[in-house]
């Protein structure tokens, strides 16, 4: 489904990501973890060419990312993406955030997209609100509409960009609920996350990255066992004090 | 594209002394007022953040009315109407011009409310655990506002102050409408003189672009290097 | 010699008998009005479209974009007023120029100062718009981009509508500046409100009279203008955003 093959980017000077190469199978749940600043959120965004790269290439069900002929925008209607801050459209309700795409992007007509819209926050628990505007809602409600709004284009594959990490500890969960029950569904996602819960009960490989390179790329069971590079050993003895 | 107008430039360096002049008023007028601006300035922001109920209030009416009026009717005001209150009013002897001075003192008072605003925002800028630290030092309040805010306040302002100049610079050229041989007025004189405004106003304009865009850009990289500091 | 007061001086007959001088005010209120207003419909135009064109990431657009503005805000704007109305008449094509010339004196004025005054706001706007723009969170542009928006789109349906409202309080001074420097308007002998109480003063012996009555006509444009600047803040306001309810 995602295959991401030897792709590096620098900004100037600075290397950002060093020849990663990973793959994400249909239906497979893929946890990207690492320190802050090890490129991890980077490497999520080159996968729907939100972050252009300079070396490599990545090919999403098939259609080449870093190719120039390629319709980035027809490209991400496809490829869903949930965002740290959320990125709802503040100044849109709810219902006008879960449609604005479908009907501008997909064509559909306003009533299909509310339809499909309303039907995909009722799964996310939040039907009452679709009259509200975001600001009005709590984080964890937020992130919610988020996670519906992408849903709702019918994407092949979903990508989350630290979902949890903006979140006050108390709504965390109600979106890795959202989440466990997409993977369970058989959802390809790819998740850059530091809950070392939701992989180690959701994900079926985990990726731990460091400076720009991916130091590891083992199945769940695996990485939690025995990981074999030290600064994953020391990565995993600091997150798992808690 | 120019249609059939002739240029004929020549006017211009015969009067590049005279157009010289009027530069060194142009910033003269500058200096002066950024001077008294920021002093005056300084002393209306305290007083608009007073504690002192009916001295906020006339620095806040002083500050509002100053900008909210333009600055021809300021400098109208202070040309035609004010000296002849003060000839009346000092009973000074017919014949005396303070028409000019009267024209620079009203141009310092508007400039100075818009100062004012700048430095206000300036002090509010300082976290207030800073005012609240330097009195639990034993600072009086003077001692904390001089050796403790404002230094910090003048160093968050220091770019927008210099933009602010840059503005005063080009309104200038509007005492004009006081008859001061300001650049622009000694321009417009040549201009007038030898039939060839369209040269003047031409090389006027291209003067004072190329003046404030040096400036702004010097104040940018300053801004650059204060923001990496 | 004491000065004597008298109010009634507006309801004289002006030394030219058109009416009266409160008439002569009026007039004058009515061009300041009517320049400042259809200059702020340019200026609002010109300066969205140039604000945007800063912030796109094509080179040679920003570069034209950052040239205008760069332009227009360092030249004085009497020097600009003089060029819209004495320069560019001679510069344009002979016939352009000649139909210029062979209007009416007071159209010619108006067009010149209204075009100026929206050029030279329209850079401010655009100023005001570009970091209303860049003041957006940098993910919202992301988000629109990886729903498969264009980039176009996103600016239409997602950047745009947020980067006017919190754009909506730094225009407010932007308008009443517009407003304040129509007076510069008046050096080159449009009747507006400034020039109107100056001219009052060389035909009546009243001069106190004319300049209160003309600087509080300015003070009542900047309050009805706030006032309706709040009420558009209000209109714009977005629930549980920016103070918003």
């Amino acid at each position: 489904m995602i295959t991401i093959d030897k792709v590096s980017k620098h900004y100037g000077n600075f290397q950002v990501l060093t020849d990663c190469s990973t793959h994400v199978n249909k239906g497979e749940v893929v946890v990207v973890c690492g320190p802050s600043g090890s490129g991890k959120s980077t490497l999520i965004k080159c996968v729907n060419g939100l972050e252009p790269f300079q070396q490599g290439d990545i090919h999403v069900n098939g259609t080449s990312v870093g190719a120039a002929k390629t319709n980035l925008s027809k490209l991400r209607a496809h490829v869903g993406m949930v965002f740290q801050h959320f990125e709802l459209f503040p100044h849109m309700t709810i219902r006008d955030n879960l449609t604005l795409a479908q009907v501008k992007v997909l064509k559909r007509d306003k009533d299909e997209a509310a339809e499909k819209g309303l039907y995909f926050l009722d799964r996310v628990g939040l039907k009452a609100h679709a009259h509200k505007f975001p600001g009005q809602l709590s984080g964890g409600q937020q992130q919610r509409v988020a996670i519906a709004r992408a849903l709702a284009m019918d994407p092949i594959c979903m990508l989350f960009d630290e979902p949890t990490s903006a979140l006050d500890p108390e709504m965390i969960n109600e979106v890795l609920d959202v989440m466990t029950e997409l993977a369970q569904e058989g959802m390809t996602m790819m998740c850059v996350t530091h809950e070392m819960g939701f992989a180690k009960r959701v994900a079926h490989r985990v990726i731990f990255m460091d400076h720009g390179k991916i130091v590891e790329d083992d199945s769940k069971e695996a990485f939690f066992a025995n990981p074999r590079s030290e600064r994953a050993q020391q990565f995993l003895a600091k997150i798992l004090q808690h | 594209m120019f249609g059939s107008y002739e240029f004929d430039w020549s006017s211009i360096p015969g009067s590049l002394t005279f157009l010289g002049q009027g530069l060194m008023v142009s910033l003269e007028i500058t200096a002066l007022a950024i001077v008294a601006g920021i002093v005056w300035g300084t002393l209306l922001a305290m007083a608009r953040l007073s504690s002192i109920k009916p001295l906020a209030w006339a620095a806040a009416a002083y500050v509002n009315l100053f900008r909210a009026i333009p600055l021809v009717m300021v400098l109208l005001w202070f040309f035609l109407i004010v000296p002849k209150f003060l000839e009346s009013f000092l009973g000074l002897p017919p014949g005396s011009d303070v028409r000019l001075a009267s024209a620079m003192i009203g141009f310092a008072l508007f400039e100075s409310a818009y100062y004012a605003e700048i430095i206000r925002a300036g002090i509010q800028s300082v976290p207030k655990g800073q005012l609240a630290a330097a009195h639990a030092l034993g600072m009086s309040y003077p001692q904390a506002m001089l050796h403790v805010v404002l230094p910090q306040a003048f160093r968050n302002m220091v770019p927008l102050l210099l933009t602010q100049a840059i503005i005063l610079f080009q309104d200038t050229s509007l005492v004009y409408v006081s008859a001061l041989a300001d650049f622009f007025g000694a321009a417009y004189k040549v201009g007038d003189r030898d039939g060839r405004l369209v040269e003047l106003v031409l090389f006027a304009g291209a003067v004072y672009f190329v003046l404030c865009f040096a400036a702004s850009q010097a104040v940018r990289h300053f801004q650059q290097r204060l923001q990496r500091a | 010699m004491e000065y004597q007061w008298n109010w009634g001086v507006f309801l004289l007959p002006s030394a030219v008998n058109d009416g009266t001088y409160l008439d002569w005010m009026i007039a004058g209120l009515q061009t300041t009005l009517l320049l400042s207003l259809s200059a702020w419909v340019i200026a609002l135009l010109l300066g969205a479209v140039v604000g945007v064109l800063r912030t796109v990431p094509h080179r040679g657009l920003s570069g034209v974009a950052t040239a205008y503005v760069e332009m227009f805000r360092n030249i004085p704007l009497l020097v600009q007023l003089f060029f819209w109305y004495f320069v560019l008449p001679e510069l344009l094509p002979t016939a352009a120029g000649d139909a210029f010339k062979a209007l009416n004196p007071i159209a010619q004025q108006f067009i010149a100062a209204m075009v100026c005054l929206g050029f030279f706001t329209s850079a401010r706007v655009a100023e005001q718009v570009r970091s209303g723009i860049n003041a957006l969170p940098r993910g919202q542009k992301n988000a629109g981009l990886a729903l498969g928006l264009t980039l176009p789109q996103t600016y239409r349906h997602v950047m745009l509508p947020m980067a006017f409202r919190l754009v909506v309080p730094p225009l407010t001074s932007e308008f009443l500046n517009v407003f304040k420097n129509s007076a510069v308007c008046s050096t080159i002998g449009l009747l507006e409100l400034a020039a109107q109480g100056r001219q009052l003063v060389d035909y009546t012996a009243q001069p106190y009279e004319s300049f209160v009555a003309v600087t509080v006509a300015y003070l009542m444009i900047n309050v009805v203008v706030m006032l309706l600047m709040r009420k558009v803040e209000g209109l714009v306001r977005v629930p549980g955003y920016l103070g918003g309810k």
